[in-house]
């Protein structure tokens, strides 16, 4: 019988390094901490670096990495750090486990990838002891009882019968003492449709009884080691579960038939109470990573790494979608293989941020014989203290979102909605050696998609290196910003939310990323109240304030997504699965929630295509005496036939105006892109009938818009509408039209002076 | 299912003059086709110089892992496009590209 281990780390022919810290947002006088894991190397350098621009090819300026003198700089010893991943939960319970006058195991269950080895469920198995006793998939899918005394005699009966992926099963088994007998059976009970399958139950004599198992109750995963030091989980786990389990349970004797069926119920009848050990409710404390026990002995729980809470129960009928409003319809967790939260790695040294060290990106650089890895974090400036009228909104949450995509390089469609060929490097080549978990663009194992990131592991697309795009384009804009001499204090997304406007008082304006994609409401909120109170917000990119993120409000460092609904969606949520477990809120477009984008900015996602970019031609607008100060010394009409993103200033992801959506009336449309590559199409919330007409050949939409208005209250907002606009700043040395407007945007955004609406504004 | 004509070698000529950007209905056609091949076998690049410097790679096996095809190095990515172009001509029409 084999063990399916989890923890794939590929031997590797050559050093590799990577880490992550402990926090990303620090001031001077803070401390971080940073956590490596070296491969093949018996040492390796660490040291602080200030990240001012990415390695952009010839046509850019060189990339720039400028050490900082710090007291961590240094040779350490290397050591390989493990990663313990696939999701699951455990209740202590030692003691508690009495089987002398039998035991019942009961759960529904949803298996996704039965058939893919073998699979736990729940129980006392352990297969360190080969003690206790558990239901688990064989590896054909069956359900099958381990059932062990832990010395040595032990039992594995099947049903033999492999259950259907995506199918709800009610599964039992139970040990009668009496007789001598163990029951095993497998119904499906799918409230729809039709299932060629009729309940299966097998029996099977057992001369001893189950003992010796973990000291508790596991779900998901059997226990096969203690756990590593500092890590949260108790054991070291094998056999992940990829699938739902619902409605948990366990009793200290046989129940029969009748008794079974009321086993189920969310409230376990008093009849029943004697024989109860534990009933579990996966349903609540639903925001956390607890298990909560309904029975009479209060057997609580955890999770470790994030299985999927807030999913469909077996009985979801489909007339409630909110989990808040039918807990007895959610109590179900999807538990994955490929689910990570928190490497719990050791600290390998420590910053102490020393005060004089100017706010920016920085990130420790770990060199290992060749091989290198950046582990990026942001200084804000001291506590109260600005030093600069202009505020960089570091899109941290949007970096966490796409942190460790792999799916980029393993699907077969991704090239096609690229343009071009897929491009890797060394750096990426870690997702495929080590398990270092997934990004909300990617699917887990079983097909569902991955609701949850977090950044206490190493992230592969943070850097000054690798595909220009997120983290790594947004260095053109603090290049870009480093040069004006206006200076900038940066502020990351999770000040932010932590903060709401208060993080931007007294700035004149925010420059965001190339990128802001993902917002949580208090950020959004936030964001909102300071343009509100006459800030000036300069939208630098494309495909912006587009979902909804939220943070888990007990475990810091982990975002969830939920791609309900509509919008350009890596994966789907699965029906009744469109709220977040963390928050309760609605996930999806913020565009379904009163809250387009248009709104804010005055444009909103339209179409990407990452082969070329192209150009913008000014509109007659942009000749409005309202714009003048954005066009100073722009004397031609198309600009940005330039850059390093696809060779112009128009591209990767565009948005356009739409009054429709929200845009003000009194928004100047500047300028607009055009034609535009066939990749381009237009994005699917945009498309009612499916037609062959929904590219740029055809459809005037697609476009960049650059926009401009007053907010009304002193402050204004300019969009370029388009990702790729920041890799056409550095052209020509910084001296072209693209680069003049946003340049001129910034100097007046900064000047106090208030904004005022035009005599026309609606 | 569409079935690249292997006598347009007008296309190929199309896509070897511009790789990216807009190009004919007919064209998008055929690298609709190629790009949407399925990743066991498909190529790629690795990345040795960023931004300037790359090797042909194929992903292969199950799950898929990248291996490096080290003869073809490039320094101009759409020199890049045009030899997997060429790949994949052969390989969905059965004949050898022969232009230039």
């Amino acid at each position: 019988m084999s063990i399916e281990r989890n923890e794939k780390a590929a031997p590797v022919s050559r050093p590799q390094i990577m880490g992550y810290t402990d926090r990303l947002s620090v001031r001077p006088g803070a401390s971080i901490g940073f956590k490596v894991s070296c491969h093949g190397a018996t040492q390796y350098r660490g040291s602080i670096v200030r990240l001012l621009a990415p390695a952009a090819g010839k046509a850019a300026p060189p990339m720039r990495v400028e050490p900082v003198e710090t007291g961590v700089t240094g040779t350490y010893p290397g050591r390989v750090q493990e990663i313990a991943i696939g999701s699951w939960g455990f209740v202590p319970a030692e003691g508690l486990l009495d089987t002398a006058q039998g035991l019942t195991l009961q759960a529904m269950i949803w298996p996704s990838l039965p058939g893919r080895g073998r699979q736990a469920i729940l129980g006392t198995w352990s297969e360190a002891t080969r003690g206790g006793f558990g239901l688990e998939l064989d590896e054909t899918g069956a359900l099958r009882l381990q059932a062990g005394d832990g010395a040595g005699r032990t039992i594995a009966l099947s049903t033999g019968t492999p259950l259907i992926r995506r199918t709800w099963y009610r599964i039992a088994a139970h040990f009668d003492r009496a007789s001598g007998e163990v029951t095993l059976s497998q119904e499906p009970i799918e409230l729809h449709g039709f299932v060629a399958q009729d309940r299966v139950t097998v029996r099977q004599r057992l001369d001893f009884t189950p003992r010796g198992g973990a000291p508790g109750v596991s779900f998901a995963a059997w226990p096969i080691a203690d756990g590593l030091p500092g890590r949260a989980a108790p054991f070291r786990t094998a056999c992940h579960f990829n699938g739902k389990i619902d409605r948990p349970r366990l009793a200290s004797r046989t129940l029969g038939e009748t008794e079974l069926e009321q086993f189920g119920a969310l409230d376990v009848p008093v009849a029943l109470a004697d024989a109860v050990v534990g009933a579990w409710d996966f349903a609540l404390d639903m925001t956390t990573e607890a298990i909560r026990d309904r029975g009479p002995r209060g057997l609580d729980g955890q999770f470790f790494n994030m299985p999927t809470r807030a999913a469909t129960g077996h009985n979801w009928d489909g007339s409630e979608m909110d989990w808040k409003q039918a807990p007895a319809q959610y109590g179900a967790v999807h538990f994955h293989d490929d689910d990570l939260h928190d490497c719990g790695w050791d600290t390998d040294f420590t910053l102490t941020v020393p005060a004089d060290l100017g706010s920016g990106v920085y990130a420790a650089l770990l060199e290992a014989e060749g091989a290198s890895f950046q582990v990026p974090f942001y200084v804000r400036p001291p506590q109260g203290e600005r030093r600069s009228p202009v505020a960089y909104l570091a899109a941290t949450a949007t970096y966490a979102v796409y942190a460790n995509l792999k799916a980029r390089l393993t699907t077969d469609i991704w090239e096609v909605s690229q343009g071009k060929l897929l491009v890797m490097d060394d750096i990426d080549q870690l997702l495929f050696d080590h398990p270092l978990g997934l990004s909300c663009y990617d699917r887990h194992s079983d097909g569902s998609g991955v609701a949850y990131v977090s950044r206490l592991r190493p992230h592969t697309h943070t850097r000054t290196t690798g595909r220009l795009w997120n983290f790594t384009a947004d260095l053109f804009i603090i290049d870009w910003l480093e040069r004006i001499g206006l200076g900038y204090d940066l502020i990351t997304d999770e000040d932010l939310h932590a903060e709401g406007a208060a993080a931007l008082q007294g700035y004149q304006v925010v420059v965001t990323g190339s990128h802001p994609e993902y917002y949580t409401t208090e950020m959004l909120d936030g964001l909102e109240a300071w343009l509100n109170d006459g800030g000036r917000l300069m939208y630098m990119g494309g495909n912006g304030f587009y979902w909804r993120v939220s943070h888990h409000p007990t475990a810091p460092g982990v975002y969830e997504v939920r791609r309900a609904e509509d919008g350009l969606r890596a994966w789907d949520a699965e029906p009744g699965e469109y709220y977040h477990s963390t928050t309760g809120e609605y996930g999806g477009l913020w565009r379904r929630q009163n809250r387009a984008p248009n709104r804010l900015t005055g444009v909103g996602f339209i179409a990407q295509g990452f082969d070329a970019s192209s150009y913008y031609r000014r509109r007659p607008e942009s000749r409005d005496p309202r714009a003048a100060f954005i066009f100073e010394g722009v004397e031609s009409t198309l600009f940005g036939n330039y850059g390093i993103m696809g060779d112009g200033a128009a591209g990767m992801e565009i948005d356009c105006a739409d009054p429709k959506l929200g845009t003000p009336a009194h928004a100047l449309v500047l300028a607009s892109s055009e034609e535009h590559s066939n990749v381009y199409e237009l994005v699917n919330e945009e498309i009612t009938i499916s037609h062959n007409a929904n590219g740029p050949l055809h459809n005037p939409a697609i476009r960049a818009d650059m926009t401009f208005f007053e907010t009304g209250s002193g402050g204004a907002v300019f969009t370029t509408g388009s990702i790729a606009y920041a890799g056409a700043l550095c052209i020509d040395g910084f001296d072209n039209d693209a680069a003049r407007i946003a340049t001129n945007v910034l100097r007046r955004f900064a000047d106090p002076k208030p904004f005022v609406l035009p005599d026309d504004a609606e | 299912m569409f079935k690249i004509d292997p006598d347009r070698t007008d296309l190929a000529l199309e896509f070897k003059r511009k790789p990216y950007g807009r190009h004919s209905p007919d064209l998008q056609a055929v690298l609709s086709v190629m790009r949407g091949l399925p990743i066991e076998g498909k190529h790629l690049l690795v990345t040795t110089k960023p931004q300037e410097e790359w090797v042909l790679a194929r992903m292969t096996g199950s799950p898929v892992r990248p291996e490096l095809v080290p003869e073809h190095v490039f320094t101009d990515i759409r020199e890049a496009e045009w030899l997997v172009f060429k790949l994949r001509w052969k390989l969905l029409t059965g004949r050898d590209l022969d232009v230039d």
